[in-house]
């Protein structure tokens, strides 16, 4: 299906005349409105999911690829000497750009969650923690864990990618969910419009059948029912994408913590994304309509 | 102008007109008679594409109409004019708006409130209803309508189908001396109708010719009726 500029034009910025020749239909109107409204609205928060998830995929993919670590499980004793040892292995292991042993102070901080802040962690017998962060082509972990088991017996490395890979797939899963929906949501609106454009087309057959002996193209018909129901969708939709857009800037914060939930929303650019919606809902309904006039006019001699 | 050649139609059952060739002149003007259900209006259907025949040509315009796209179609329409059996209008538009409305869909809409509009709305008698709504309007305004509406593209045929099917003896002479006014203009009129003393009527004013349906083939009758 092909438009050419012209015909775009003369689309939105029709005659008045010609919009004059179909009745105009109040409630069934509001209806169409209303309807590519509430699907507008809807989409941008499939769109916030998708954005978000997609965001989300990406951070937990690229940040936790990158870093690894290694427990030194050992006596308090031989715990420095093999920690040393596992930093010399790591120095000369290709694929590592650092790694570094954390200090009491740090991972006090990482465990203060789970046993207070207030216990001693020297008195318990917590493994040291190394972290290890890869340069883009990456070590091989297989390797690294046999020259660890062989040098440094006490040494365990945890490369991330057994917890990492499921959160991963399950964002990526999310943000396919979050398309699928607006695929849909586009089909819905496309159905909902082809309804009412036939609903319109047949409550007007006598318009249509006097348009049509008095010597108007199809095209001419068509336009009259396409344009009314594009704008009608693209409004729609419009105010929708407002409302939609104001309830994704009204969702509570959570600061630095953001999970995932809070994480729901746009970003920079991100925000003009649910711009594009009304859009979308306008073409979607050019479309349909188009269909449906034509095939209410080819029925027609 | 308008040929038929050996043209045939049937609806599903049997033939309603065979064997049919005519060629109107232009500047002539013409009677379509017959019984009711003789295919008066199959024919003038025919003769404006409304209806393709089953056999044989239709040419229009020098145009064989099985040739025309849908759109050729709607540009044949602006060039001929028809006055339709059951008129129908756009019922919430004025009559001014309708009667111009050939004007509007074929996008020549500066012309529709021109002064060219008032002159017909005057020609026809509806000055006073041109703002009145179609369904205010009574058979013989209607029909008035409809023929304004016919003519406004100023047409080289009008064709004009039971225009006074629902009117008044006057209201007839009226129509019909509105019809013989454009034929003098040099339009080819084509009126189908049973009523034989619109015929006669028209006789006397007009060099006429008369055709016939009967037993599914066009005759030209003769002088008297």
């Amino acid at each position: 299906m092909k438009f050419s500029v012209s015909e775009l034009r003369s689309l939105f910025f029709g005659d008045k005349q010609a919009d004059r020749v179909v009745p105009p239909s109040g409630f069934t109107a509001q209806l169409t409105l209303f309807a590519a409204g509430a699907m507008a609205f809807l989409a941008v928060f499939a769109l916030a999911l998708s954005l978000a998830s997609g965001r989300l995929a990406a951070r937990w993919g690229d940040e936790l690829a990158r870093t690894s670590t290694i427990r030194i499980v050992a006596p308090a004793g031989e715990r420095a000497i093999q920690t040393d040892a596992a930093l010399r292995v790591l120095e000369t292991t290709a694929g590592v750009e650092s790694a570094r042993a954390l200090t009491d102070e740090e991972q006090q901080t990482l465990l203060s969650p789970w046993f207070g802040a207030e216990i001693d962690l020297r008195s318990l017998p917590v493994p040291r923690l190394i972290e290890v962060v890869e340069n883009p082509s990456g070590f091989d972990a297989e390797g690294l864990r046999l020259r660890l088991a062989a040098e440094v017996l006490a040494a365990f490395l945890d490369d991330h990618t057994r917890w990492r890979a499921p959160l991963v797939q399950a964002a990526n899963r999310l943000r396919l969910l979050g398309w699928i929906a607006i695929f849909l949501i586009g089909a819905a609106v496309g159905a909902m419009v082809t309804l009412a454009a036939n609903a319109a087309l047949a409550a007007n057959a006598q318009v249509v059948a006097v348009l049509r002996l008095v010597g108007a193209t199809d095209r001419y018909i068509a336009e009259a029912f396409i344009r009314r129901f594009t704008i009608r969708a693209f409004i729609g939709a419009g105010v929708g994408v407002i409302f939609g857009m104001l309830a994704v800037l009204l969702l509570p914060s959570a600061g630095d913590d953001a999970g995932f939930l809070t994480g729901l929303g746009f970003q920079g650019a991100g925000w003009l994304a649910p711009l594009l919606i009304p859009v979308m809902a306008g073409g979607v309904a050019l479309i349909a309509t188009r269909i449906a006039s034509r095939r209410a006019l080819e029925a027609l001699s | 102008m308008i040929e038929l050649e050996n043209v045939a139609y049937s609806y599903g059952g049997g033939e309603l007109l065979s064997d049919i060739s005519i060629k109107l002149a232009p500047g002539s003007f013409y009677f379509l008679t017959g019984p009711s259900g003789a295919g008066k209006t199959t024919l003038l259907k025919l003769c404006y594409g409304a209806l393709l025949p089953t056999a044989g040509q239709v040419r229009i315009m020098g145009n064989d109409v099985r040739n025309l796209d849908r759109d050729g179609v709607a540009m044949m329409r602006r060039n001929v004019g028809v006055v339709h059996q059951d008129v129908k209008f756009l019922d919430h538009l004025p009559v001014a708006d309708n009667i111009a409305l050939p004007l509007t869909v074929s996008g020549r809409q500066n012309e529709a409130g021109g002064a060219d509009l008032g002159e017909l709305l005057a020609w026809v008698g509806l000055n006073h209803r041109a703002a009145g709504l179609p369904p205010e309007l009574s058979g013989g305004e209607r029909q008035r309508a409809a023929l304004a509406r016919a003519v406004i593209m100023s047409p080289d045929v009008v064709l004009a189908d039971e225009p006074t099917g629902n009117v008044d003896w006057e209201m007839s002479q009226r129509l019909l001396k509105l019809l013989i006014e454009l034929n003098k203009m040099g339009k080819t009129v084509l009126i189908a109708t049973h009523d034989l003393s619109l015929i006669r009527a028209a006789k006397s004013e007009v060099q006429a010719r008369v055709l016939r349906i009967s037993n599914r083939r066009l005759q030209l009758a003769g002088a008297d009726l």
